[in-house]
């Protein structure tokens, strides 16, 4: 079987993000005076390197933090505790016109494209707005980007005057995706970027993502809940479990050998469109709900719905331990 | 800790897949038939043709799969059925749904209030919008089989229990007085279908029943339908745009677009030899958790706007296969092979024109 060329890991590419120890709480207020009587602890200790020109994928149920820590990755929400380092620069010790002149190289694509484009702008105006802001190109020159972007992504130089609503889903997902890339960013955030689209449109757009990671060398976070398209789409593989990194390794390692008795259990619920495969196939049900990021639970987080959890779990944290080269997992039993 | 826990083998909970009746090991014994349903809304923008002349058997036990385009007309398709669309602007133009010797189209109101909920259950995609939230859950489970089993109140309120027992609500009699919003996703869901149950009911629709939810809780709610499908011998008519939850679910499927089914099958001829191009371009659309593939498949263009009355085929402007006819002539859903349907000009097998 063939592999496409993005997706071919090469381990001698240099680290262009990296993020240690992460943390990111959110207070919990209480009582008339508001105190703080606890926190959410959406991001709680999250460590990985995204090497350049390819994608990490983020995987995790709703609430894991998976959006946290885009947002934290970026600087859009200050992190609680550890770093994220952006071409050997600590972002989180950045602030104000220092952190202003490095947003150009890191963007974002966000899950909704209905929400995150301003109705009152024309196209031309919300992809030419970070031009504008950062004052790289003007006027007639400015015009022509505006169109370049716009061809780029699929869409005619004609829709440049048009209001977002006259547009589909899937032509609104790609107006978002021009303006993340109007600077030419080195790193861009994708989080659910295709979730809101139907299925047919989302494999035009995960296809426009990974031709411009193709020609403009392009460093991505892809968060999704789709494992899948995850598969499809990444290098390497993080899986999140209520705030924590359960198991992160190169994508076919994951999907072929997954060591977590969590990632074992979300890969076998995912069902496959074939249905000879769906008649043999064998799952691992697990019982019961997440629990909250407000009340993890101690040990380790995944305790109360191990399959496989004994006496420790509950008591004793597992160490983040690379047991193959490259591939980390959390679990006290993993070998 | 240890007496709360059960053994490890027990959480571990393998379901080897019991032998699944596809296709002939259904009886085709139809319980319902629908013909030429139509749909239209009158809209400020203009009249809307949200469902155009759908025609599908439903069979005793069976479960019938829906896919589509978002906006293809699932949704409304089912809801006309039962008559749930808002009315106006909603309006069934046409068409025809017989179940036991009557057309739920025609007959009046109140006789088709006895039915649903009772012979033909519904279950929405979202259960925070038809849960009602001021009431407890067992008051509206009880409330259901008040309406519709004359039971006293005492076997009312154990039917409730053993409801919620039967869909693996933990801790049921706490439940049931419980509020929806103090229950998770997963358990709403769970509450749903055990009010859709509630009467052993002969139908079932499910609206993206697991849209909605975490990948790990949809499969508890899968199993959950499987096991009470066999128990009960339901027929279940469920949508969704995840053709992974159909393979795995459906004995025979509908695929919907631009308010039209484009293409009926048995679930294993529908993947292996998909007779339209809309089919197809879908199930290569989607990447497989199981295999590394290649680019994408993508289909081209957006879907049909519905404003218009579709004279030509819905799907020719974004269809590889397109030739003069598809533009004149909307094609109709024929038997291509004994079991197989589709609504198109071209045999892509062929690779020439249908006669
Ligand atoms: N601003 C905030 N204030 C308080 N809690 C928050 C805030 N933002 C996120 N959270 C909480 O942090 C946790 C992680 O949220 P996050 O949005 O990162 O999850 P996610 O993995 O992106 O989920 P989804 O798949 O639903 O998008 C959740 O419990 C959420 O409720
Ligand atoms: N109350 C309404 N008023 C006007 N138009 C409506 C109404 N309800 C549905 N429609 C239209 O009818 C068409 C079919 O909608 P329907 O909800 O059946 O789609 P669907 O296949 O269920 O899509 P989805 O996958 O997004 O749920 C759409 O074009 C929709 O906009
Ligand atoms: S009828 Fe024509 S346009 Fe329609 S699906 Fe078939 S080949 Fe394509
Ligand atoms: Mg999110
Ligand atoms: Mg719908």
């Amino acid at each position: 079987m063939t592999t496409p060329e993005h997706t071919r890991f090469n381990p001698d590419s240099e680290v262009l993000v990296s993020v240690k120890d992460l943390k990111k709480h959110f207070p919990i207020r209480g009582g008339v005076v508001k105190r703080q009587v606890g926190a959410v602890k959406a991001v709680d200790g999250v460590s990985f390197d995204i090497y350049q020109g390819h994608t990490l994928g983020l995987v995790g149920e709703s609430g894991s933090g998976k959006s946290t820590i885009g947002r934290v990755m970026l600087q859009l929400d200050p992190a609680t505790e550890g770093t994220v380092t952006f071409d050997d620069i600590e972002l989180t010790k950045l602030r104000g016109e220092k952190l202003r002149k490095l947003r150009p190289r890191m963007q974002m694509v966000f899950q909704d494209p209905h929400a995150s484009l301003n109705p009152r702008m024309t196209v031309a105006s919300i992809i030419g707005e970070p031009l504008k802001e950062h004052g790289t190109v003007r006027g007639a020159e400015r015009r022509e980007r505006i169109e370049e972007l716009l061809s780029l992504v699929g869409l005619e130089p004609s829709h440049a005057n048009r209001y977002p609503h006259e547009f589909s889903g899937g032509q609104r997902q790609r107006i978002g995706i021009a303006r993340a890339i109007a600077l030419n960013p080195e790193f861009i955030v994708c989080d659910e970027p295709i979730a809101a689209l139907d299925v047919s449109i989302q494999s035009q757009i995960v296809n426009l993502l990974v031709n411009l990671q193709d020609h403009l060398g392009l460093t991505y976070l892809f968060i999704s809940h789709d494992l899948s398209m995850v598969r499809h789409i990444a290098d390497r593989v993080a899986v999140l479990y209520l705030g924590k990194v359960m198991e992160m390794s190169d994508v076919d390692t994951l999907y072929n050998h997954p060591k977590h008795p969590y990632t074992q259990a979300l890969l076998s619920a995912v069902p496959v469109p074939d249905p000879v495969v769906e008649l043999t196939r064998r799952r691992v049900i697990l019982e019961g709900d997440i629990p909250s990021p407000a009340n993890p639970p101690l040990g380790c987080p995944f305790n109360t719905r191990c399959p496989v959890a004994q006496e420790r779990c509950s008591l004793e944290e597992p160490e983040w331990r690379e047991l193959d080269s490259g591939h980390w997992v959390a679990c006290h039993f993993a070998e | 800790m240890t007496s709360a826990r059960r053994a490890a083998s027990d959480w571990f909970k393998y379901s080897d897949r019991r032998s699944r009746k596809t296709g002939g090991g259904v009886a085709n014994e139809p319980v319902l038939e629908v013909s030429g349903l139509t749909t239209q809304f009158d809209t400020q923008d203009g009249m809307v043709h949200a469902v155009n002349g759908v025609s599908f058997t439903l069979n005793k036990g069976e479960f019938l799969g829906v896919v589509g385009e978002s906006g293809s007309g699932k949704s409304v398709t089912m809801m006309s059925l039962l008559r749930l669309i808002p009315m106006p602007p909603g309006e069934i133009v046409d068409g025809q749904a017989m179940y036991n010797g009557q057309d739920l189209l025609h007959i009046d109101l109140d006789q088709l209030r006895q039915i649903r909920g009772k012979s033909i259950g519904f279950i929405f995609q979202d259960p925070m919008t038809s849960l009602n939230p001021v009431l407890t859950v067992g008051f509206q489970i009880e409330e259901s089989l008040k309406i519709h089993q004359h039971l006293p109140t005492e076997a009312r309120e154990d039917r409730a229990l053993e409801l919620l027992e039967l869909v693996g609500i933990p801790s049921p009699a706490a439940r049931l007085k419980s509020y929806p919003h103090e229950l998770s996703g997963g358990m709403r869901q769970r509450v749903m279908i055990a009010v859709a149950l509630a009467c052993s009911p002969q139908i079932l629709i499910a609206d993206e029943p697991t849209t909605a939810l975490d990948v790990t809780i949809q499969a508890q709610i899968i199993e959950l339908v499987k096991d009470l499908r066999e128990q009960f011998g339901t027929a279940v008519i469920w949508i969704t745009h995840d053709l992974g939850v159909v393979a795995g679910l459906a004995d025979r499927v509908l695929v919907m677009y631009g308010g039209q089914i484009v293409e009926e099958a048995p679930v294993a001829d529908l993947y292996a030899r998909p007779q339209h191009p809309y089919t197809k371009g879908l199930l290569g659309s989607v990447p497989r958790l199981d295999q590394k593939g290649d680019d994408l498949v993508t289909i081209p263009g957006q879907p049909p706007s519905m404003f218009r009355v579709q004279t030509q085929c819905p799907f020719a402007p974004r269809c590889p296969y397109v030739f003069d006819r598809c533009r004149e002539e909307n094609p109709p859903l024929l038997p291509i092979t004994p079991t197989q349907k589709a609504a198109c000009w071209w045999d892509m097998e062929a690779g020439e024109a249908r006669v």
